[in-house]
């Protein structure tokens, strides 16, 4: 317990250093703040411009699209300010930045996700929570108690899951550096994906998207039990509320792809 | 470039320095392989989702904006291709103009015997050469084995397409050089870059395609030159624009290319005649 706490004050305070250099030149945060929210936005603006000449895609309304878009971009947004310079781990290989850090008493993944710590990544998340804000007003719910936690809990998930895909991904480039580009495609494009419903795609996606990579559980299943809707896969009913499962395994396997990553990890000797 | 040298020869030198730092461009991305393939991979992983999006769009509606499924699925990996080519995102040289202008070091490239722009515009058209081969082909490939794609059905038409991409180069090129320019009169360009690069995704057709945007936007659109960079290529391809239709298609690119061109040499001498750098 002692490591974790340890490890959170670590990531607590080199982030907040981080914070505290960009709020030196406050204009300048602030805009890229907004243009981290222009940057989220095109998606969304095309969806809703699809909306202008359709009434429903594959199925699903605009309300109903924009609770799944709120959802998995709110995971992605949350996950991208925790460890999103995790990204930069190819370049720490290169240039030996990371010898300094595995001497150090933190483990090395808290500081390499906490080094450059960008507080103007919250222009995603708020981007997200405005769209899920105005999905909830849109959308059919019938609320209970039940229904909020599953609501929260699917964020939460969501949050994890990514979380893991950034860590697979700089594991990843401890093997193949120069090829961090690969990562895009599971968070941005696991994030084009699942904004969509599931319905759009060939089965064979969305059982890859449920039992290999289980990018579903960010927002489609919890989704399909918030608006009664049927499972086209036709799963248990238990599937809807098992995003923290499938976040939990994914998070395992991450962990383990790390450490073998330290493990097999040679200096540059520079 | 000694004075001896005669005027001609000069000239011929000047030509020859361009082609190497077209080979430099080509040769500077064309080292990272392994990125080159990772891209790939994104490229084609993103090109598949999109076409999905787009079937079901067009299942919805299936004449939205007088194109049919097909033609809307071969625009998803034109666009794939043309993203990095015509450099959608930003970078490549603007950000290197940009930080040159900010550390001083844009004397020593001012102090050349070669066009600043031109030399420039020789390296980034290289690179989008390579970007052209390296991360445009491949992943059309990929998706014609997945998707039933448009191909034209004259072959001339793909003539006509190299020279609108080159145009798209162009156009795209005059447009980063301007953004570069910028750090002579701010010290971060950034936020230049940030706003165009959402400008571009939408007015281009790279997030939708124009023609399923709504009427009056459309043609608004159409009238900015954003749309050269990927929406009127991909219609060349598509034989959307065909006999006097390609010649305006083309024309409308060449002219955005004159005029933005135009602009950034005017304004490399406004900032070059009282450049200032500072010592140290």
């Amino acid at each position: 317990m002692t490591a974790l706490v340890r490890s959170w004050q670590a990531y607590r305070a080199i982030s907040g250093a981080w914070v505290r250099a960009a709020m030196a030149y406050r204009a300048s945060f602030v805009a890229l703040a907004l243009g981290q929210v222009l940057t989220s936005g095109p998606d969304f603006i095309a969806i809703v411009l699809m909306f202008a000449s359709i009434d429903t895609l594959g199925g699903f309304g605009l309300g109903e699209i924009a609770l799944l878009y709120g959802l998995t971009g709110l995971g992605l947004g949350i996950a991208d300010l925790v460890a999103g310079s995790t990204e930069q781990l190819g370049r720490r290989v290169r240039d030996g930045s990371l010898d300094t850090m595995l001497v150090q008493p933190v483990p090395a993944l808290v500081q390499v996700a906490a080094d450059q710590f960008a507080l103007r990544r919250i222009g995603r998340i708020s981007q997200a929570t405005v769209v899920l804000g105005w999905a909830l007003l849109h959308v059919d719910i019938d609320w209970n108690l039940t229904r909020v936690a599953l609501l929260v809990t699917t964020i939460g998930s969501g949050a994890v899951i990514y979380l893991s895909i950034y860590v697979l991904g700089a594991a990843f480039q401890f093997v193949a550096g120069d090829a961090a580009e690969v990562q895009n495609a599971f968070t941005y494009g696991g994030v084009t994906l699942t904004q969509y419903p599931l319905t759009i795609y060939p089965v064979e996606v969305v059982r890859a998207v449920t039992f290999l990579l289980p990018l579903a559980f960010v927002n489609w299943y919890p989704a399909l039990h918030l608006l009664g809707r049927d499972d086209p896969l036709g799963l248990p009913g238990w599937v809807q509320a098992a995003s923290p499962l499938a976040a939990l395994a994914l998070a395992a396997v991450a962990g383990v792809a790390w450490r073998g990553g330290v493990r097999r990890y040679r200096s540059t000797g520079s | 470039m000694g004075p001896w040298r005669s005027e001609k020869s000069a000239r011929r030198g000047a030509a020859r320095d361009l082609r190497s730092r077209g080979r430099c461009g080509f040769r500077r991305y064309a080292t990272y392989r392994l990125a080159t393939a990772a891209g790939v991979f994104t490229n084609s992983v993103f090109g598949c989702i999109i076409c999905f999006t787009y079937l079901a769009l067009w299942q919805e509606r299936p004449d939205i904006g007088g194109w049919d499924a097909q033609d809307a699925v071969t625009f998803v990996w034109i666009g794939q291709s043309l993203l990095m080519t015509v450099a959608l995102f930003g970078g490549g040289f603007s950000d290197e103009l940009a930080d040159r202008i900010r550390t001083g070091d844009i004397a020593v490239d001012l102090g050349r015997p070669v066009d600043l722009q031109g030399w420039r515009y020789a390296e980034d058209l290289g690179r989008s050469a390579f970007h052209l081969l390296g991360r445009g082909v491949a992943p059309t490939l990929v998706g014609a084995l997945l998707f039933s794609l448009a191909w034209p059905a004259n072959p001339l038409t793909w003539l006509a397409f190299l020279g609108s991409v080159a145009l798209a180069v162009t156009v795209s090129f005059a447009i980063r050089y301007l953004i570069g320019l910028g750090a002579f009169w701010v010290l971060d360009v950034r936020g230049f870059v940030v706003v165009i690069g959402f400008v571009q995704l939408f007015c281009s057709g790279m997030v939708l395609p124009l023609v399923v945007f709504p009427a009056g936007l459309e043609t608004a659109l159409r009238l900015l030159p954003f749309a050269a960079l990927i929406q009127v290529p991909a219609e060349v391809l598509l034989e959307k624009s065909t006999g006097w239709g390609l010649l305006a298609a083309l024309g409308s690119q060449l002219g955005w290319a004159v005029v933005l061109l135009g602009a950034g040499r005017a304004l490399t001498r406004h900032a070059t005649r009282r450049l200032v750098v500072q010592g140290g």
